[in-house]
């Protein structure tokens, strides 16, 4: 490994390490964590880093801590992340509340692993995916990000912390054990060619900022604080000015706030979809049976859609690179023109429902759930396909 | 910022709070209110540049006061006040970060941030407002409800033992140590700024009532009651042995300032 601030360059690495690196080309500087596996190398190589490139980095106490310390490192005006997997997310379930509530950008990510509990520690899993989505109480929007391969481990923990800075909220970066170990290639740009979102800073004056009023897109500028603008934030439902707005003479500004500020906080991802969403698409227009993966089994689809191929079935691949918010326009598109749709998870089926949703009845969906602790075979999937088209 | 106006219609305070927002929703005969006044008093005496304090509340009644102090201020999750606060110094460490919340918000559901922020010495300074009971909910045990006191879920008496915050903030590691009850505002004043200079993990404990749940289930019928008994149940003795500074069913209670030790702090500037 070279030395210096930044790497450039081609290197083998995890995809853990990788996430890292990606986190510090981002412009983190804050991490806390607690250790888990299969996450835990991403705390030991931000331990090292951090420090070297003028960061932070702190073991916390559980990762309900890890997460407030995100928060509040957040709103010193640093971009900060934490890692886990599904036990220590489902600890940060509460404080990703108060991240959507105060609208404050970080990044969560969370190496799954497999089944509830302590489930399998060591084993891969994506048994997490509803949890990402609707784990914290109330009705909110989350962005997630579902990478594939260290390099995307990199790339994607780049586009997190630059979505999480331009909507104001905590992304997830769901990948998964497999991934998380697995060592591959990764080329790691120039710091100068990294496009990198700033934080949106106020331009009203301290008398007049109003610290919840958004701009056009429906995101507030952020003051950070020490920046002289003495403002208030709280997870209760609050006013523009931050105040929580549930005055005992009136229910009807209650609602009105309440209206107010969860309609927003749900529409300025709602409005932004194009934006978010990324897939990756591959033979769809002429498909009778799309596969539709994200993670890890999205790589072992690639080699069942070949053998699909080469056996003459019309098989295309749709590759969610972002989960959530859902690509719903696309699936709808998609399940009018095709027979069935494919989709392999580590879990008994989860994202599957939301095709199945959008789908509507338009096609078929057939889930090939896996357990276990592994990744699909190509095998398994190919039959999947078969069956699709007989 | 604007000094006391000697307006009679105006608090000379009110240019440190967010007066928009009173009436406040404490009871009459709460401490809350107090500690804050104090806290404010502490802060102008520190010579603190205000717009580089930051104020970090949790959940419950001495939560609120994030919402009433005008400074940038955080009211964050039951609990996790002391992580919050422990994460915006690290960011920015050249923020005093303070912590005010109750004695559940810290000692509870916050209790293992609390001792292990201790340990790790990190630099803030925790205002615990100990009121021996769970206000916001309705009066339900705490952790530091005495031994047989009554609450609304301990109906005929505690029967488990209360923490005793000095002492176990003093085991955990902090720097400074001070418990006063609202009833030594000059003294408790002092103590908050004390601490506000202090580096490392200072805390100020404050006894504090509350008249509307613990006084009424705990014959301390109003707030002038428990302040009566404040006074002549408080005890000064800084050099007591904290293992003996727990506080019994309307028994003695132990003040003073306990711990001012020397230790490097995180960060260490």
């Amino acid at each position: 490994m070279p030395e210096g601030k930044y790497l450039a360059g081609e290197f083998f690495m995890s995809g853990d390490e990788a996430c890292a690196e990606g986190a510090i080309s981002a412009g983190c500087r804050f991490f806390a964590g607690y250790p888990i596996t299969p996450a835990t190398e991403i705390a030991e190589r931000m331990s090292q880093r951090l420090p070297e490139v003028g960061g932070i980095h702190i073991q916390m106490e559980d990762e309900l801590a890890s997460l407030a310390a995100v928060l509040g490192a957040s709103w010193g005006g640093v971009k900060a992340m934490t890692a886990t997997s599904g036990p220590g997310f489902s600890l940060m379930m509460e404080n990703i509340g108060l991240g959507l509530m105060t609208e404050t950008p970080c990044v969560v990510v969370n190496m799954q692993r497999g089944d509830p509990s302590t489930g399998l520690p060591t084993l891969t899993g994506q048994g997490d995916m509803m949890q990402a989505r609707w784990g914290s109480h109330g009705s909110y929007r989350i962005i997630a990000l579902a990478p594939n391969s260290p390099q995307e481990l990199y790339d994607l923990t780049i586009r997190a912390f630059n979505l999480s800075e331009k909507y104001r909220l905590p992304v997830l970066i769901m990948s998964e054990s497999a991934t998380a170990h697995m060592y591959e290639k990764v080329v790691i740009p120039p710091v100068s060619e990294i496009e990198i979102t700033p934080r949106r800073k106020p331009t009203a004056s301290p008398e007049e900022y109003l610290p919840y009023k958004p701009d056009s897109d429906l995101v507030p500028p952020m003051a950070n604080a020490g920046d002289g603008y003495r403002f208030h934030t709280t997870g209760l439902t609050h006013d523009e000015r931050g105040y929580p707005a549930m005055s005992a003479e009136a229910q009807d500004k209650l609602a009105e706030a309440q209206d107010k500020l969860i309609r927003r906080l749900v529409e300025k991802i709602e409005k932004n979809r194009d934006k978010i969403i990324e897939l990756d698409e591959d033979g769809i227009d002429d498909a009778e049976v799309v596969v539709c993966a994200y993670g890890i089994p999205s790589r072992v689809s690639s080699r069942a859609v070949e053998r699909a191929r080469e056996e003459g079935i019309k098989v295309g691949m749709l590759r969610l690179i972002t989960v959530w918010p859902f690509p719903e326009d696309r699936i709808r598109q998609i399940a009018g023109q095709v027979k069935a749709f494919v989709m392999p998870e580590i879990n008994y089926g989860q994202v599957v429902l939301e095709v199945e949703r959008c789908a509507g009845g338009m096609t078929k969906t057939i889930p090939v759930p896996h357990m276990g602790g592994g990744v699909h075979t190509p095998e398994l999937i190919l039959d999947a396909i078969r069956q699709a088209v007989r | 910022m604007s000094k006391a106006t000697g307006d009679s219609e105006k608090h000379p305070l009110d240019a440190y709070l967010r007066t928009e927002r009173l009436p406040h929703i404490w009871c009459p005969g709460c401490g809350c209110g107090l500690v804050l006044n104090c806290f404010i008093r502490s802060l102008l005496k520190s010579g603190l540049n205000l717009d580089k304090v930051a104020v970090v509340s949790g959940i419950g009644c001495t939560g609120r006061v994030a919402g009433y102090i005008r400074l940038d201020s955080f009211h964050t999750t039951h609990g996790r006040a002391i992580p919050f606060a422990t994460g915006l110094k690290l960011a920015n460490p050249e923020l005093k970060v303070v912590v005010f919340s109750g004695d559940g918000d810290l000692l509870a559901i916050g209790g293992n941030h609390f001792i292990h922020a201790a340990r790790r010495n990190i630099d803030i300074t925790v205002l615990c407002v100990n009121n021996f009971i769970y206000g916001m909910t309705g009066g339900q045990l705490g952790p530091t409800t005495p031994l047989t006191a009554r609450s609304t879920t301990t109906r005929m008496g505690s029967i488990e033992e209360p923490f005793n915050i000095p002492y176990l903030a003093a085991a955990s590691g902090a720097t400074y140590v001070a418990r006063w009850t609202t009833a030594q505002v000059r003294r408790l004043e002092k103590a908050i700024t004390e601490a506000l200079l202090k580096k490392g993990f200072s805390l100020v404990e404050v006894i504090s009532p509350c008249p509307t749940y613990y006084g009424r289930m705990n014959k301390q019928a109003s707030g002038l009651d428990t302040m009566k008994y404040y006074r002549s149940n408080s005890v000064i003795k800084p050099d007591i042995d904290l293992k003996y500074a727990d506080i019994k069913l309307n028994g003695q209670i132990v003040v003073g300032k306990f711990v001012d030790i020397e230790r490097p702090p995180i960060p260490n500037l």
